[in-house]
């Protein structure tokens, strides 16, 4: 059997079978500017030019900015051990295993990434992860349609404008009404507006905590009323604050979603990245992706194996629970072996350290002429301040001091120019905060 | 009166209530029955709709209405115990019942001899 993917002919045969005459026209919907035609490169170089180029390229990147920037991702420090145990031969494919069971050992440390991950949301099963936070919220949301056979879904304005975007594509062509409720930049959800919006055909309504500026909120109240109307919670929520604050699943959250980064995960422009998705255990069934389960073989020895396969796409095909069946097995492994490092105790220090720094730059960037800190409810790590200058225009001045000064929220709220979300993480030290205070005033 | 669908659903009417299973056959083909996800009580189905899924150590397949009408009642005992679909299909097995349904529907589908010449075929 060849492993040439396409031989000539194949391409030739395929083309042939969809009616289309050349790999141009099958590609004819994408813009041309769009499509990749040269590589901005010279010819002929050596493997060693090729690196030396790249790497000059990639230098361009922010990567020795000390950085304030969140916004859904974070700046944690990463113990060198996450690194050389997934660089393991055993275990170092970014990839599900197709022939899961003799694969113990990855199926093992996924079944501990699941364990690890109900016990961080208060839930009861975990899947075996998705590709980021925001295909998980939207696996979410249509799990929820599923569920309830109704067909709205109520967004709090907390939840983040990168995982709305996602959301709206994905149900873009699904008959899915989606009803965006705003949340104020100072507070939390507004519960009458959401009363308001709960009626018979309300699938779900999703919140995020903290806020996607910073808030923290306790939606335990809202799930009394969300259950009322027959409706499922979603929360897509930020792991690392789940070392100080409540879980979902002890506010009465149905689905808790969020992204993994910050458990163990580089920063990286588009990833690779880590959804984690866990329910309560009458939704497990109808829960997308893989999920790996303990038995005992017939020896009556622990062992490991994919479970519920049935609803998957390659059984179930179109009536699957999802498109997705595949997890990020690479990543989950990294996080599994983060909060293992960190054990329950490390994991509330760090939330408690991120929660503290915050504090400290609230206080000091509020003496900073002309600097208001607009966030009023209690932040986590991460809050909006408000300055008198344009926040995108600040954020390049700040550059060229060092610094990646925060998320500028006019990108997604035109009303909000002025305004910057500014995050905090255990790496940044007393004398980074203040120089960072220091390197602003002069930029303003 | 009890009817069969080419789907291997029986259905069987007293009255004004029917009753909806799956086949010993379709039992015996799916093997070990681990979930029949029940329908809601209320939900309204057309003939042919799909009115649940059952699941089994091979496969998960869809449960088609072999009447159209409204769910009524559902074998709440399945959800602890679905083996109780391959242990009697026909009887204990039950899914669900149906009312409101028009009973010129039952004309197409097959008497107990149609079908097990059916499923000989």
């Amino acid at each position: 059997m060849s492993y040439v993917p396409h031989t000539r002919e194949e391409r030739e045969a395929m083309l042939a079978a969809i009616g289309v005459n050349s790999l141009d026209s099958l590609f004819a919907d994408i813009p041309v500017s769009c499509r990749l035609t040269k590589l901005n490169m010279p010819d002929g170089l050596s493997e060693q030019e090729v690196y030396d180029h790249l790497h000059a390229l990639s230098h361009k990147n922010g990567h020795t900015l000390v950085s304030f920037l969140g916004g859904g991702f974070y700046d944690h420090a990463i113990p060198a051990a996450v690194d050389s145990l997934v660089s393991r031969g055993e275990f170092f494919t970014a990839y599900t295993p197709y022939q899961p069971e003799v694969a113990q050992g990855t199926l093992q440390a996924i079944f501990e990434y699941q364990s690890m991950i109900c016990r961080l949301t208060g839930l009861d099963a975990a899947n075996a992860s998705m590709y980021d936070g925001g295909t998980a919220l939207a696996e979410a949301v249509m799990m929820a349609v599923n569920v309830t056979g109704r067909n709205t879904v109520v967004l709090t304005g907390g939840v983040s404008p990168i995982y709305r975007v996602m959301i709206r594509s994905y149900t873009h062509n699904l008959g899915i009404n989606l009803t965006e409720l705003p949340t104020p930049v100072e507070g939390v959800a507004d519960r009458a507006a959401l009363g308001a919006a709960l009626n018979g055909d309300v699938a779900a309504v999703i919140v995020q905590n903290p806020s996607f500026f910073g808030t923290v909120d306790d939606f335990s109240d809202l799930a009394e009323l969300v259950h009322a109307a027959g409706a499922l919670l979603i929360a897509s929520v930020y792991p690392v604050s789940l070392g100080i604050l409540k879980r979902p699943g002890d506010m009465g959250v149905d689905i808790a979603t969020g992204e993994g980064q910050s458990l163990g995960l580089p920063l990286s422009f588009g990833g690779p990245y880590l959804g984690f998705f866990a329910v309560r255990q009458d939704l497990v069934r109808k829960m997308p992706g893989r999920v790996v389960g303990a038995t005992v073989d017939r020896r009556g020895k622990r062992s490991f194996v994919l479970t519920l396969q049935a609803r998957e796409q390659h059984i179930r095909r179109e009536k699957a629970t999802s498109n997705i069946c595949t997890n990020e097995a690479l990543c989950a492994l990294r996080a599994t072996i983060y909060l293992s490092l960190l054990g329950k105790q490390g994991l509330r220090e760090l939330a408690e350290t991120c929660v503290r720094k915050a504090e400290y730059a609230k206080r000091r960037l509020a003496q900073v002429d002309g600097v208001r800190i607009r966030s009023r409810a209690p932040t986590f790590n991460e809050f909006v301040i408000e300055l008198p200058i344009d926040a995108g225009e600040a954020v390049c001045r700040l550059v060229d001091r060092g610094f990646a000064a925060g998320f500028p929220l006019g990108r997604y709220y035109p009303e909000l120019a002025n305004c910057l979300l500014v995050a905090l993480t255990e790496k940044r030290t007393k004398a980074e905060i203040d120089h960072f205070a220091t390197a602003l005033e002069v930029a303003l | 009166m009890k009817r069969f669908t080419e789907e291997h659903e029986w259905v069987k009417i007293d009255g004004n209530v029917a009753t909806v299973g799956i086949t010993d056959y379709a039992q015996n083909t799916l093997g070990d029955i681990t979930f029949v996800d029940l329908p809601k009580v209320g939900k309204t189905v057309k003939k042919g709709d799909t009115l649940c899924v059952v699941e089994s150590v091979k496969a998960a397949s869809d449960v088609f209405a072999p009447l159209g009408g409204t769910v009524a009642t559902v074998n709440a005992r399945l959800s602890d115990a679905p083996e109780t679909v391959n242990r009697s299909p026909e009887n204990d097995g039950w899914i669900c019942t149906l009312t409101g349904f028009d009973a010129a529907e039952l004309e197409s589908l097959m008497t107990a001899e149609q079908y097990a010449a059916f499923c000989k075929k």
